[in-house]
């Protein structure tokens, strides 16, 4: 177990440039997830943390050893691939033993180490299978176990779960915190999906074409995000965005629309400025502003309602079950405590 | 209202034996198929069987043979040439084979790597292959020139070598000639199938085991070849095949010279048979080539046999 320095590192390909200095702390033991969009270098990162790919310019430090020149096999890490790169000659066995067998372990050791392994993941049954004789689920459990048998400083994940069926990366999902729970090495961990960084992570840091948006705990940067992009980032449904000034301590949309703030800040003022709701801060209210009923999708546990608001249309979700048609108006008001403002030509949050 | 249904819809009409046999399945089957094995026949099936025929007759050019049983093999098992020349295909066939394998395994390597101008390099490889066997012969007969050769010129001016070397015209010497010519010519067929097996190789296993703590020599003894494995059983079953039947580089560079030290079963069954007219003797030299290559295919048939990891199975 480590802590993972990353200071101002930068990465070229060629004369492009692919991450524009990123500065990350990754404390001991700490659930680290990288998410971003396709593009963003996420991937990249991790794999110039695994030394897979040379550092164009900053430090990596794992345990406080720069590792920048450091060639894999001696940064003591372990990796898990998307494809999961199993051997695919090799039995479960095989494939989980082969990093001791290459240091030469002896048999006893490498035993005692991979029924170990088998035994937390579950695979004790399969060890004698071949990979191609497993099922996507099973596969993801060897290369972890492959990872565990290791007993590396740091894991490294690489969207390990995005080549399972919905259903199976939920209960992956669930797996691997409590592994993490229970083994508390350090962990770094790259995906594309929200929704796993918000469930699974102790600290968040999205990225956005090569720099870090935002860094912070799941919630954090679900109540108070930095900026346009990590405000519809994080959050499913994501954020509606609407356009509009600020007047006399009140939103007012492009259609004259006002819609109420929880205490504007004083330098908002008369400013073009982005309104961020989220679509379950929105409440049924007599009083409310009036919308038309677009879409209604039902999911058993909520309502989620699509409506037009002057020409804009929005995402809202209702606990309740509400029984109207397409086309028919409703009262909303937004909760003006969770609103969001942001700053039209920056993005940037407008704090109270 | 019956009647006008009835005669409104057409009475079925009474098919004729021909048209009901047309469309049976089966007979349709053979119908279609008859093309094909009418050019299998024609092209393959008569030519061997005529091979094998004329192999138990004492058929000459120019008269008609009687069937004389297993007498010309009687007569090659005594024969020295002819066991000479199987000792030589079969030396010819495993050396040859195995340098260009290794050879041919090693330049795939390189051409998996990232080389500047890699498109053009891999279509310069492929020339070897490409070219006319009797052309790039020819260019290996002047090579090998016992005068004008280039080789020993290179290996005078570098001071390696006094005299003139006899390169077709020593007995070993010119067997390791023929060979080098035949593995120029078979190793692009070699590193072009390899290089398309390696491409087949994910990178992320690769950098599995970096991570694991490969060096790059256990990468290769661990993942590149036991993955490779499936398709070196084809491309050396092939290049097996190939090279145990050669005839053109050898009538080309020796005719099977200097003193039948480079006459091979295939060049030796033509001798026999055209030159020396001797159809029947020439023709059983060339069935006794079967059981070999009966063989060879054998071991292509347990070689290509999906290694158990390579088998599906779902749970």
């Amino acid at each position: 177990m480590a802590a993972v320095e990353i200071r101002d590192v930068r990465k070229s390909f060629g004369a492009t440039p692919i991450i524009h200095g990123v500065s990350i702390d990754i404390r001991d033991g700490e659930f680290v997830i990288l998410v971003g969009p396709s593009g963003c270098g996420k991937s990249t990162l991790l794999r110039m943390i695994a030394g897979l790919e040379n550092v164009t310019g900053g430090e990596i430090r794992i345990a406080d050893r720069v590792v920048n020149n450091m060639p894999p096999k001696e940064r003591d890490i372990a990796m898990v691939f998307q494809n999961y790169a199993l051997y695919p000659h090799m039995t479960v066995a095989d494939n989980m033993a082969f990093s001791m067998k290459l240091r030469g372990a002896p048999q006893a050791e490498i035993e005692t180490r991979v029924s170990k392994a088998a035994g937390i993941l579950g695979l004790t049954q399969l060890l004698d299978r071949f990979p191609r004789q497993l099922s996507g689920g099973q596969r993801q459990r060897v290369a972890m176990g492959r990872a565990i048998v290791r007993d590396p400083q740091v894991f490294l994940f690489d969207e390990p779960l995005s080549n399972l069926d919905a259903k199976l990366r939920v209960a992956m999902r669930t797996e691997i915190k409590e592994l993490h729970q229970r083994l508390k090495t350090t962990t770094v961990y790259v995906t594309h999906d929200q929704i796993e960084a918000m469930t699974m992570a102790d600290k968040i840091v999205v990225m956005h074409d090569g720099i870090v948006e935002q860094m912070g705990s799941p919630l954090d940067l679900y109540d108070r995000p930095d900026n346009v992009f990590v405000a519809g980032f994080i959050g499913s449904p994501s954020m509606n965005f609407i356009t509009g000034r600020v007047e006399n301590g009140a939103f007012v949309t492009g259609d004259g629309i006002r819609l109420p703030l929880g205490g504007a800040p004083a330098a908002a003022e008369g400013r073009p400025v982005i309104y961020g709701l989220r679509p379950e801060h929105v409440s049924l209210d007599d009083n409310g502003v009036p919308v038309e009923v677009v879409v209604i999708e039902p999911t058993g546990s909520e309502t989620q309602v699509v409506v037009k608001l002057g020409a804009q249309e929005l995402v809202t979700v209702f606990r309740e079950r509400i029984g109207v048609q397409p086309g028919a108006q409703i009262r909303i008001s937004p909760n003006p405590a969770l609103v969001h403002l942001f700053d039209e030509a920056t993005g940037k949050r407008l704090v109270a | 209202m019956a009647t006008t249904a009835a005669l409104s819809r057409p009475a079925p009409r009474e098919t004729t034996l021909a048209e009901r046999i047309l469309q049976d399945r089966n007979v349709l089957g053979i119908l279609f198929m008859l093309p094909a094995a009418a050019f299998l026949f024609l092209f393959l099936t008569y030519p061997l069987g005529l091979g094998v025929y004329l192999g138990f007759t004492d058929t000459r050019i120019g008269r008609a043979g009687v069937w004389v049983g297993f007498e010309n093999y009687e007569s090659l098992w005594g024969d020295s040439v002819f066991w000479l020349s199987v000792f030589n295909t079969f030396l010819y066939t495993f050396v040859a084979s195995i340098l260009k394998f290794m050879l041919g395994l090693w330049l795939a390597l390189l051409l998996n790597e990232h080389l500047p101008f890699k498109a053009l390099i891999r279509a310069i490889v492929l020339l070897p292959w490409v070219v006319p066997t009797v052309l790039s012969a020819i260019a290996f007969w002047w090579i090998f020139d016992a005068q004008f050769s280039i080789v020993t010129w290179s290996l005078q001016k570098l001071g390696l070598v006094q005299g003139s070397i006899n390169w077709l015209g020593d007995p070993q010497i010119a067997r390791a000639s023929v060979i080098a010519a035949n593995v120029w010519r078979g190793i692009p067929f070699v590193a072009i199938t390899l290089l398309a097996g390696l491409q087949t190789i994910p990178p992320s296993l690769h950098e599995a085991a970096t991570l694991d703590g490969a060096t790059s020599w256990q990468r290769f003894w661990h993942i590149t070849l036991p993955m490779l494995s499936p398709i070196i059983a084809v491309v050396m079953t092939f290049s097996v095949l190939f090279t145990f039947t050669d005839f053109q580089l050898i009538y080309v560079l020796t005719r099977g010279g200097p003193l039948n030290a480079t006459h091979l079963m295939a060049t030796l069954s033509f001798q026999r048979a055209i030159p020396g007219g001797q159809l029947g003797e020439g023709a059983a030299i060339a069935v006794a080539m079967v059981p070999f290559l009966l063989g060879a295919i054998m071991f292509s048939y347990f070689g290509l046999q999906r290694r158990r990891w390579q088998q599906g199975g779902q749970d």
